[in-house]
């Protein structure tokens, strides 16, 4: 998938603005950013449903302004909200979902008992899809995204809301779909999730790709290798601040605390000690992916 | 050529509409006493007015002038009422039910259909249900002896053409509702409708000016033909009822499909 300088405007809002990416096949692909950061008009312009403002677009080597129904033939689509259809039954959802892509009745009928499995939904087979809960109904979109063996996935924050134990399910099942050489396309304002998942990322920001890479690439180029977070007691918030300067390579000044960069964890503990600002509290942790995205855009990502 | 991109879609992507047909009759298949009151209804109505009613009030004038029975006079109207009720019902509360809170377009349009499929699809399945209805209730009424013409047979088309009519105009509607506040507003509509269009009594109990303000009402225009159908008082005018009707189903299905396309695909 190719896609230059890709354009989405909604009236006056610009949501997606020139951006440029590639995707090659098999490799996960993540765009990680917070709400509005243009994620979700990439997907829908990907998936075909949304027509693009400016730029060109390939879609498993197609136009979608042109060739929409072929490739969403082709592709599975787990959008943000679990739009599955409450006036029918878990494994109906799944039939009829094949029905729309034109398979005929006893394919589709062949199918669903390998992707109940797959969801870990054979048990609720019959059940209405009204009473299932948060993650299962999320398993069912993933499979039902399924049931025409895409070429490749589309996932819109595919574990936003579920608990870590239903999110754990859904990684490992994600997992489980890349071990069949699946492209998947994901989006994420999690950075566990895009650590967890992806082989490359965009960190996007404000309609725009800020910087592109593996994981561990960006963390190497943006954060550095290891980081010390201080915290400091009610009322030295301000002497905090501006007491740590000049220690390691570079500081984040949040409202609850600083994070200081470099790649010496010891050597930052021990400036801090000796720099006679009081502290409340000193954790050292690896350099992250959130590291990152602060660095890029000067905010958190959940705040 | 919208027109045309219809026609051709009709043609080309029957196969697409199909499918959106058959995920209604799989819900359907769950749901038979919702599907088997819409044609109730109409038959206990028809009941009220013979047994009860029509005793009272004894013969009407016909639209020819001569007299007729009150229940043959009110059935037809209630084919025609019923017919209206099934398709604004169906475009305006299912569209919108569909399209806004359960996302059910959205789904669709991820896989191959596209909006042309979804919107020809419910509409088809808006008109194969009419269609049962209007069945069902002609038969009702020939077996109560209410039907005195064999032109009766056409009042079937005459309600699928009211469906169309009533169905583009309710899906055009359904695409500016915003909440379901809006849509107490279509019950605001339906009423005085029902009631006012000629319905339970001729038109000619209005003065002048009141009977000319009716002749706008769609109702009206589909009552009265299926009215005369039933009864068998066929002349030329039937046609302008049909063009009405006609000109309400072309004009309301451009704006529901110029407008669908622009909210499920922005």
């Amino acid at each position: 998938m190719v896609a230059r300088g890709l354009t989405k405007r909604f009236g006056e809002l610009t949501a997606v603005d020139a951006i440029d990416f590639d995707v090659h096949t098999g490799e996960v692909f993540g765009f990680l950013g917070p709400n509005g950061a243009g994620k979700t008009s990439t997907m829908r312009m990907i998936g075909a449903v949304s027509p693009l403002t400016g730029g060109t677009l390939q879609v498993l080597d197609r136009d979608p302004a042109t060739d929409g129904a072929e490739i969403r033939a082709r592709l599975g689509v787990v959008p943000q909200e679990n739009t599955v259809d409450e006036e029918l039954s878990v494994t109906d959802n799944l039939y009829i979902y094949g029905r729309y892509f034109g398979m005929p009745r006893a394919q589709v009928r062949r199918r669903i008992p390998e992707l109940l499995e797959f969801a870990q939904l054979t048990d609720r087979a019959d059940d209405k899809v009204t009473v299932l809960s948060g993650g299962m109904k999320r398993r069912l979109v993933i499979a039902r995204a399924l049931i025409n063996t895409p070429s490749m996935v589309l996932l819109d924050e595919p574990t936003t809301g579920l608990d870590p134990q239903a999110r754990h399910l859904v990684w490992d099942r994600l997992h489980e779909l890349t071990r069949q050489g699946v492209t998947l396309l994901l989006t994420t304002h999690y950075m566990d999730e895009a650590e967890q998942l992806c082989d490359r990322l965009v960190v996007m920001s404000d309609a725009t790709i800020v910087a592109e890479g593996s994981p561990r690439e960006l963390i190497a180029t943006y954060a550095g290798r290891e980081v010390l977070e201080v915290r400091f007691p009610p009322g030295h918030r301000y002497a905090g601040w501006t007491g740590l300067d000049g220690i390691g390579s570079r500081r984040e000044v949040l409202a609850d605390r600083v994070i200081i960069y470099g790649d010496d964890a010891e050597q930052l503990t021990s400036a801090v000690t000796h720099s006679g600002v009081e502290v409340a509290s000193m954790l050292v942790r690896r350099a992250s992916l959130e590291d990152v995205f602060l660095r890029l855009t000067g905010r958190r990502l959940i705040e | 050529m919208l027109t045309g991109q219809l026609i051709a879609a009709v043609t080309t992507r029957g196969s697409g509409a199909s499918r959106v047909i058959e995920r209604d009759l799989l819900v359907t298949r769950n749901n038979l006493m919702v599907f088997v009151s819409g044609f109730v209804e109409p038959v206990f109505y028809l009941f009220a007015i013979d047994v009860g009613l029509g005793r009272l009030v004894g013969d009407v004038t016909g639209p020819d002038g001569g007299p007729v029975s009150y229940a043959a006079f009110a059935a037809p109207a209630l084919l025609a009422a019923s017919a209206m009720n099934g398709a604004v019902y169906e475009s305006t509360f299912g569209i919108f039910f569909k399209m806004r809170w359960g996302k059910l377009y959205d789904a669709m349009l991820a896989t191959p259909l596209t909006p042309t499929d979804v919107a020809l699809g419910e509409i088809g399945w808006s008109q194969l249900r009419g269609l049962a209805y209007a069945c069902a209730f002609m038969t009702v009424m020939v077996v109560m002896g209410l039907v005195a013409s064999p032109w009766a047979v056409l009042a079937i088309p005459a309600a699928i053409l009211m469906g169309f009519a009533f169905g583009a105009v309710g899906m055009a509607v359904a695409t500016f509702m915003r909440s379901w506040v809006d849509l107490d507003m279509v019950n605001l509509a339906l009423l005085p409708l029902f009631l006012f269009s000629a319905t339970f009594y001729p038109l000619d109990v209005y003065p002048r000016s009141l009977q000319m303000l009716t002749q706008l009402s769609p109702l009206y225009h589909g009552v009265a033909l299926i009215r005369s159908l039933t009864l068998g008082t066929i002349g030329p005018g039937l046609l302008l009822h049909v063009a009405f009707l006609a000109a309400m189903a072309v004009v309301g299905g451009i704006v529901a499909s110029r407008r669908l396309h622009e909210q499920l695909l922005p």
